[in-house]
């Protein structure tokens, strides 16, 4: 050991060199191996005089350097308030600062809530259009993950703890190997890239490597959409009166959904004047919330989707070249079927669209596409763009082609980003037995799983609220991402990764995102930067400061006429260095104009690219794979939010189940929970299944995500669930749907935690539901189906309300049961998670829960229906004016407020449980244990401090957000004014997509709440029991075709 | 009692004093179970299983205390369950005591003397036991420990008046504390013979301080008999009022199964059968174990089974009349309530209740059974285990599906759950038990009342 080159080395840094830890000072071999030797050869030092004067020398310089290193600072980087500049920072006021959650590439845009430099709360950004002010739940639970104590946190080299510099280093030396080659053993693995800046890095590495292969895998990759095809389509639901989905879920999954469903909500909502709605087609292959939505719902397998497509382009006159696989011949009832929907589609010409799903195979898509162009819908309800995604391939290829050359030892430097292939891969790849075949392995990732475990390098990724970026949302407009923290660990974002093996390594985030669109602005790159209404800026920096102030860059968005993300290097560093630039072949610039394409041939499935598949399927079911709504593909598996929110439409937390159709559930004697094992393609999986009204007969769903090994303390399988893993099953040739399933019951039981067990109304008409056409006739039908008592039937004196008077209002025509709100009420209000065991005791501590109904009728009616119709209905506090649960708290601990809030008063409250006990909503959650999680210090971060931590033995409950109501009536009386209507947003309120929840003063006849509960479709839940809620809803309006569904005799339930 | 027409040649009441007893052996009788050094080993071995769930109820409340409410197998929708049964099971038991001593009394009943000390032991203990649930069943007991009584406090909060719970406090803690009172007064006079018969010293102190000075004067027993009547006069709108306000707890919800009129009636006639059918479990062992046939004779035993029979059909009707206001009110969530209870998922406890609370205490219309101690004991039991079940069903079938069908849920208890019961029967039997070592568990002066000299001052009796 050379102390002395240690002491040299720190005096010879500059001043911006900072070194963080032990680690990354340790850059020299002497000082690591002392760093991580074990005992005994330190033990052997005692012995000679020296060496123990050379080890307590050692010992005290490595005490000294430890605490230098805990001074780490972060540079400098200035990042823009969205509301206001830093120096209004008032404690206890939050700022917020627009920012970006990317999902596989694509941004959510968002707006981090900030409290003393924590972010604490996601809101979507209004302005940005992919948002409108929404999110969905997912991009709720990131702030979460920013605080899991699970992540990993250093780079780490075979397992030990090192330093970025050493892996630049190291990076630096392997490439200069692959130099002579010109990068031919260099593999790099990252999920598809929108952002320009990062295109243009991989880029930059790919000109100087030009061998160097880049493969990208998303393993919920929209293979249909976008792998193959080099355009896509976007849609506006907003112009759109007919709607047909071909196994489509665009309400709910895919980067634009949260502006799909505003848009297509904002059709369908029907008011006192203006009774007209859009209508909604479905053909699915799985029940879907799309598909709970629709007003019309056929249940096919996926497979005869295209068949189907197929009969319907022919019924609606568009020539089908090729010759049709032979479907089965189509039932009378789906002839019907095909030729009302062809007939309704066709009587409104370009106010029609035709979405085809996005795990549909492309064929499906052209139909679709020729659908909408023979309907003359492009241009108007769909433009199809150039993909968003840089450099567009076939994913599944793209991995299959790295497994292959891996297998044949091909592969000397292999950089995994972002993916974790080793749990998302084909199946057949047998990608983690050739990943060992990989010379060095760079794995740069969140969390230390089952991928960075085969990797000899570990880089701890940054999480989104702690990086620069600039993805691209699903229309193309650039999302600036912004920094709400520095790392909370030694995190690097993806930029800083793909920049170690560029010329220059170790530049910075900031400073490369900043420069690419510095010199984007001066013209390069082929980018016109615009202000919103179409000016000029005045320089870079002003240019700058509003994108990052804003969130992102108007004028981007493909259907703006933005460019597709360029695949471009970036200037050279220093002297240009004469090197033939990679040929990338640009997307045609304007797809959209190209003339109408003739339906194609129907496709066969594609002989496995893969090499083995082995055994024969004897099974005569169809498989069915889809992301898991909350954990996606496992990579949320950590987050206890996410694991705890309840799934749409089955309510399962926690796990995972295979969905089958009650009449399978006969044949087979199953019961939800029985574990069957999945025999497919000779693979085997298990799972439990669940019963789910509405799933094809004879089709298997599984979703992805769970069986995780290595995905944290919270998400990790146990040894039973480990088998419960669809991954298992997936092959490279088949990603979304294959035949040939056979499922064997194996007598073991499963425990699954739901949240809600009992799905059928029982004739309750807990949700009223109207066709438009009753209800366009009769508009008192939703009031006739209840009873609401005379305020006069009550014992005790009217609550007199004389400033504001809180309600809420909740459109159930346009709620589609995402559970975002869910989600959003969970972040804003300290809600703890509480475990599987706990939910499955009936325990969970959600205030504001989703409940979903197959059937208004009873269980009986419900097991004989194959096709019912679903509905969604979110339940917070209903905030009673005769409320229940006051009567009967003892200790007044829960009480009405002046303005009307049924307010708990935590500190007062001694939990008797009476007042859940009396509350016809069920809406109140008890403490039974600690549920709050005191201890984890990261988590402390995370809270929201204008909302009480609850401990055990209390009954909490929704309050409208009182804080939030609080914050206004501060903000109004300062300024000396009355709270303006709008100016309260509720967290579940601000988050929803389809915009089905309104807050605000029923005491102001002009708020939107309060014309809103004037509408003759506004009821209350269980109103009959004079409980008189300031929660009302909106009944559900279907819009059925009247050629499919001739109006039904309604006999009114109510008395 | 003399509705039908009985020829008085025919007919003699059986006697309520077996035996050819003077003042001198009745109070030999009942003093020499207490004092002697020398216990039967059947009350060792009871005693000793007792003390040993008295020790399991430690274990489980401390438990509960450390944890909280989540070691028991409550939940949402299901808030109240096995404590709240519990409490309710434990009030009804403790309403014999108290009927026994002061209605019984103000209705002359002579046949009550020989029960009403031990009933009126078992009425505290076991509203003991019940006191105990209301406390622990909340989530924070010792916030609830004072929270729930109005006393005067720097934030001017008071209870919240409306609430059931309020109600409660105020009806148990009077019916507790006028049933000490009760009792007490009523021993005063056998704690002096037995401060007088002691030969122990120590036994001697705590006799003698417990009698209070008593004498025996004229003067004393004339106080004694005031003090006495005032208290069976203020006890005897307690044993109404007790359970009508324990029944509010639920009648005053607005749940189906729980909002209805019938409540305090059907209660309290719930609440008697109950206490009766433990006074006879305990009575018929004791009776035999201590030799006591000829204080408790056949004619108590068959009294009580009557009055079992007769509060049992009141109970029935209550059951019937849940039913028929379901039906007759048209109301949907109330006939679901009757369906779901029938043949939910819960029904085995309904259909067990019917047969326990129903059926079965109708083999006692049988003079045969109503004098057999064997048939007795088992009718008995198994209507204690009939008004538990009553309990379940009212509060658990009654909540796990409510009004918005999403919500609806399943109860299974845990072991806590069991171990906290069992636990406070232990503590019940161990009580009792005590109680029977160290104090008269029948009382002497009143059954010196029934010999025949007795009679000689006055045909009115005492």
């Amino acid at each position: 050991m050379d102390f002395s080159a240690v002491r040299s080395r720190l005096a010879g840094a500059d001043g911006r060199f900072y070194w963080r830890s032990l680690g990354e000072l340790a850059d020299t071999n002497e000082f690591r191996e002392y760093l991580h030797r074990e005992f005994p050869e330190q033990a052997s030092e005692w012995n000679d005089p020296k060496g123990r004067r050379q080890f307590l020398k050692l010992m005290s310089a490595s005490l000294a350097l430890a605490g230098v290193g805990a001074c780490t600072k972060q540079p400098p980087e200035a990042i823009v308030p969205y509301v206001r500049q830093p120096e209004d920072i008032v404690p206890g006021r939050p700022l917020f600062f627009a920012s970006a959650i990317p999902l596989a590439g694509y941004a959510q845009p968002v707006l981090v809530e900030s409290h003393m430099g924590r972010p604490t709360k996601i809101e979507g950004n209004p302005d940005h259009p992919a948002s409108l002010g929404a999110t969905d739940a997912i991009t709720q639970a990131a702030v979460l993950g920013l605080y899991d104590p699970d992540r990993a946190q250093t780079t780490t080299f075979r397992t030990e703890v090192t330093a970025w510099n050493t892996f630049l280093s190291a990076m630096q030396s392997a490439l200069a190997a692959q130099k002579a080659t010109q990068g031919e053993g260099i593999r790099f693995l990252t999920e598809p890239i929108t952002s320009p800046s990062l295109a243009e890095l991989m880029a930059s590495v790919l000109q100087d490597f030009p061998r160097a292969r880049w493969h990208q895998y998303d393993p919920m990759s929209r293979s249909g959409v976008a792998a193959t095809v080099d355009t896509e389509p976007v849609y506006q639901f907003d112009k759109a009166d007919v709607v047909l989905g071909l196994d489509a879920d665009f309400l709910c999954c895919g980067p634009g959904a949260l502006r799909y469903t505003r848009d297509f909500t904002n059709r369908r909502r029907v008011t006192d004047d203006n009774k007209s709605m859009n209508r909604l087609y479905a053909v699915e292959s799985t029940p879907t919330l799309t598909g709970a939505k629709a007003d019309h719902r056929l249940p096919l397998k996926a497979s005869e989707i295209e068949p189907f497509a197929r009969a319907l382009a022919g019924a609606a006159g568009v020539t089908a070249s090729g010759t049709a696989e032979a479907g089965r011949a189509w039932t009378a009832d789906e002839q019907k079927w095909i030729a009302a929907v062809a007939k309704d589609l066709g009587a409104h010409r370009g106010r029609s669209v035709v979405v085809a799903g996005e795990y549909q195979p492309p064929a499906v898509h052209a139909l679709a596409r020729s659908l909408n162009e023979a309907l003359g819908n492009v241009g108007t309800t769909v433009r199809y763009v150039p993909a968003v995604y840089t450099r567009p391939t076939d994913q599944t290829a793209s991995i299959a082609d790295l497994a292959r050359a891996m297998d044949a030892g091909d592969v000397q430097l292999l950089v995994i980003m972002g993916v974790n292939p080793v749990f998302t891969a084909p199946s057949n790849l047998r990608f983690a037995e050739k990943l060992a075949k990989v010379g060095l392995a760079v794995y740069h990732g969140l969390y230390t799983d089952e991928t960075a475990n085969l990797c000899h390098w570990n880089i701890a990724a940054t999480h989104p609220l702690e990086t620069w970026g600039d993805p691209r949302a699903y229309d193309g407009t650039v999302t600036i991402m912004q920094p709400l923290v520095a790392p909370l660990y030694e995190g690097r974002s993806e930029h800083e990764l793909i920049c170690a093996f560029t010329q220059q390594p170790g530049r910075r985030t900031g400073d490369l995102v900043k420069e690419y669109w510095t010199r984007a602005f001066s013209g390069q790159s082929g980018w016109t930067i615009r202000t919103s209404d179409g000016q000029t800026f005045p320089s870079a920096d002003a240019f700058w400061r509003r994108a990052v102030h804003d969130g992102f860059i108007p004028g981007t968005a493909l259907t703006d006429g933005g460019q597709a993300t360029p695949f471009k290097p970036g200037p050279p560093p220093s002297a240009p260095a004469a090197v033939t630039p990679v040929p990338v072949a640009d997307p045609p610039a304007d797809v959209a104009a190209r003339p109408p394409q003739a339906v194609p041939p129907a496709t066969q499935p594609q002989p496995p690219s893969a090499p083995s598949i082995s055994g024969t399927s004897s099974g005569n079911l169809e498989i069915i794979f889809r992301p898991d709504p909350t954990v996606w593909d496992g990579r949320f598996a950590n987050n206890g939010w996410l694991q705890e929110l309840p799934k749409p439409l089955t309510k399962l937390t926690w796990d995972t189940a295979a969905w089958i159709s009650r009449r399978l559930a006969a044949q087979h004697g199953l019961r939800n929970g029985d574990v069957v094992e999945l025999r497919y393609r000779g693979s085997v999986a298990a799972m439990p299944v669940m019963i789910v009204p509405g799933q094809p007969e004879s089709s298997v769903t599984v979703f992805f995500g769970y069986g995780r090994s290595m995905a944290g303390r919270v998400g990790n399988a146990s040894e039973v669930s480990a088998r419960f893993n669809a991954f298992l099953l997936r092959t490279s040739d088949a990603p979304w749907f294959g035949s040939g399933l056979e499922i064997v019951k194996t007598g073991e039981r499963y425990l699954l935690a739901s949240t809600q067990e009992h799905h059928a109304m029982e004739g309750r008409n807990t949700v009223r539901v109207a066709t438009l056409a009753e209800y366009s006739e009769h508009p008192d039908i939703i009031h006739g189906m209840g009873h609401t008592p005379p305020r006069t039937m009550t014992l005790y004196p009217e609550h007199e309300f004389t400033s504001h008077k809180w309600g809420m209002t909740i459109d159930l025509t346009s709620c589609m049961g995402c559970s975002a709100c869910v989600a959003a009420c969970t972040a804003e209000n300290n809600i703890p998670v509480v475990g599987k065991e706990q939910v499955s005791k009936g325990r969970e501590m959600l205030w504001l829960r989703v409940d979903s109904y197959f059937s208004t009728g009873t269980a009986e009616e419900l097991e004989h229906l194959a096709n019912p119709q679903m509905y969604s209905q979110p339940v917070p506090c209903m905030q009673c004016e005769l409320a229940p649960c006051e009567v009967v708290c003892p200790v007044a601990a829960t009480a009405h407020s002046s303005e009307g809030l049924n307010d708990m008063v935590y500190n007062r409250c001694v939990g008797t449980r009476y007042c859940s006990n009396n509350c016809p909503y069920k809406v109140r959650r008890f403490n039974f244990m600690l549920y709050a999680d005191w201890t984890t210090q990261s988590l402390e971060a995370l809270r929201n401090p204008d909302v009480t931590v609850r401990s055990r033995g209390v009954m909490e409950k929704c309050t409208y957000c009182v804080q939030r109501i609080n914050q206004a009536r501060v903000d109004a009386k300062r300024e000396d004014r009355a709270i303006r209507d709008g100016e309260i947003v509720t967290a579940c309120q601000a988050v929803c997509p389809a915009d089905a929840i309104v807050f605000g003063d029923l005491n102001d006849p002009e708020s939107r709440v309060a014309k809103l509960r004037a509408q003759q479709r506004n009821y209350g839940l269980l109103e009959d029991l004079n409980t008189r809620p300031r929660t009302t809803f909106l009944a559900a309006l279907r819009n059925p075709n009247p050629e499919l569904e001739a109006p039904a005799q309604r006999t009114t339930t109510g008395h | 009692m003399n509705s039908k027409p009985v020829s008085t040649e025919s007919y003699t009441p059986p006697r309520v004093l077996e035996g050819s007893h003077s003042y001198k052996t009745i109070t030999e009788k009942i003093s020499s179970i207490v004092l002697t050094k020398h216990q039967p080993v059947a009350w060792i071995v009871t005693t000793a299983i007792g003390f040993v769930f008295v020790n399991i109820l430690g274990v489980s409340v401390s438990y509960l205390l450390l944890k909280g409410i989540g070691i028991w197998g409550n939940n949402i929708p299901v808030g109240w369950a096995f404590d709240i049964i519990n409490f309710v099971w434990w009030i009804g038991i403790g309403h014999a005591g108290t009927l026994i001593s002061a209605i019984l009394l103000l209705l002359r009943q002579d046949w009550r003397t020989s029960i009403n000390r031990f009933a009126e032991a078992m009425t505290l203990f076991a509203v003991a036991c019940a006191a105990m649930f209301p406390l622990i069943h909340t989530g924070r007991p010792w916030l609830a420990a004072y929270w729930l009584f109005p006393y005067p406090n720097s934030m001017s909060l008071w209870p919240q008046f409306r609430s059931p719970l309020i109600w409660d406090v105020f009806a148990v803690s009077t019916y507790g504390s006028v049933s000490l009172l009760f009792w007490y007064v009523g021993l005063v006079p056998d704690l002096a013979t037995f401060r007088d018969r002691a030969k122990n010293r120590v036994a001697q102190y705590l006799y003698g301080a417990l009698a209070l000075g008593w004498r025996g004067s004229a003067r004393h027993w004339q106080r004694y008999e005031t003090a006495y009547l005032l208290l069976a006069g203020m006890s005897t709108p307690l044993v109404l009022s007790v359970h009508t306000i324990v029944s509010f707890d639920f009648s005053v919800g607005i749940l189906p199964g729980w909002h209805a009129t019938i409540f305090p009636p059907y209660f309290v006639a719930g609440a008697i059968y109950a206490g009766f059918a433990m006074v006879l479990t305990l009575a018929i062992p004791l009776r035999r174990l201590y030799g006591l046939q000829d204080f408790i004779t056949m004619r108590h035993l068959e009294n009580m089974a009557k009055v079992t029979l007769v509060t049992g059909l009141m109970v029935v009707y209550g059951y019937a009349m849940e039913a028929f206001f379901a039906w007759y009110s048209a109301n949907a969530f109330e006939t679901f309530m009757i369906v779901n209870r029938t043949t939910g998922p819960y029904a085995w406890a309904y259909w067990m209740l019917i047969v326990c609370n129903g059926l079965v205490p109708q083999v006692l219309w049988k003079k045969s059974i109503r004098t057999n101690t064997i048939w007795l004991f088992f009718v008995a039991l198994i209507v204690s285990v009939g008004m538990w079940l009553e309990r379940f069903v009212i509060i658990v079938t009654s909540l796990h599906r409510d009004f918005v069908p999403s919500s609806w849920g399943m109860y299974y208890p845990t072991i806590w759950d069991f171990s906290t019961f069992f636990g406070t029967i232990g503590l019940f039997v161990t009580l009792m038990f005590l109680f029977i070592r160290v104090l008269p568990m029948i009382s002497i002066f009143e059954m010196r009342t029934l010999v025949p000299e007795a009679k000689v001052k006055g045909a009115e009796g005492h």
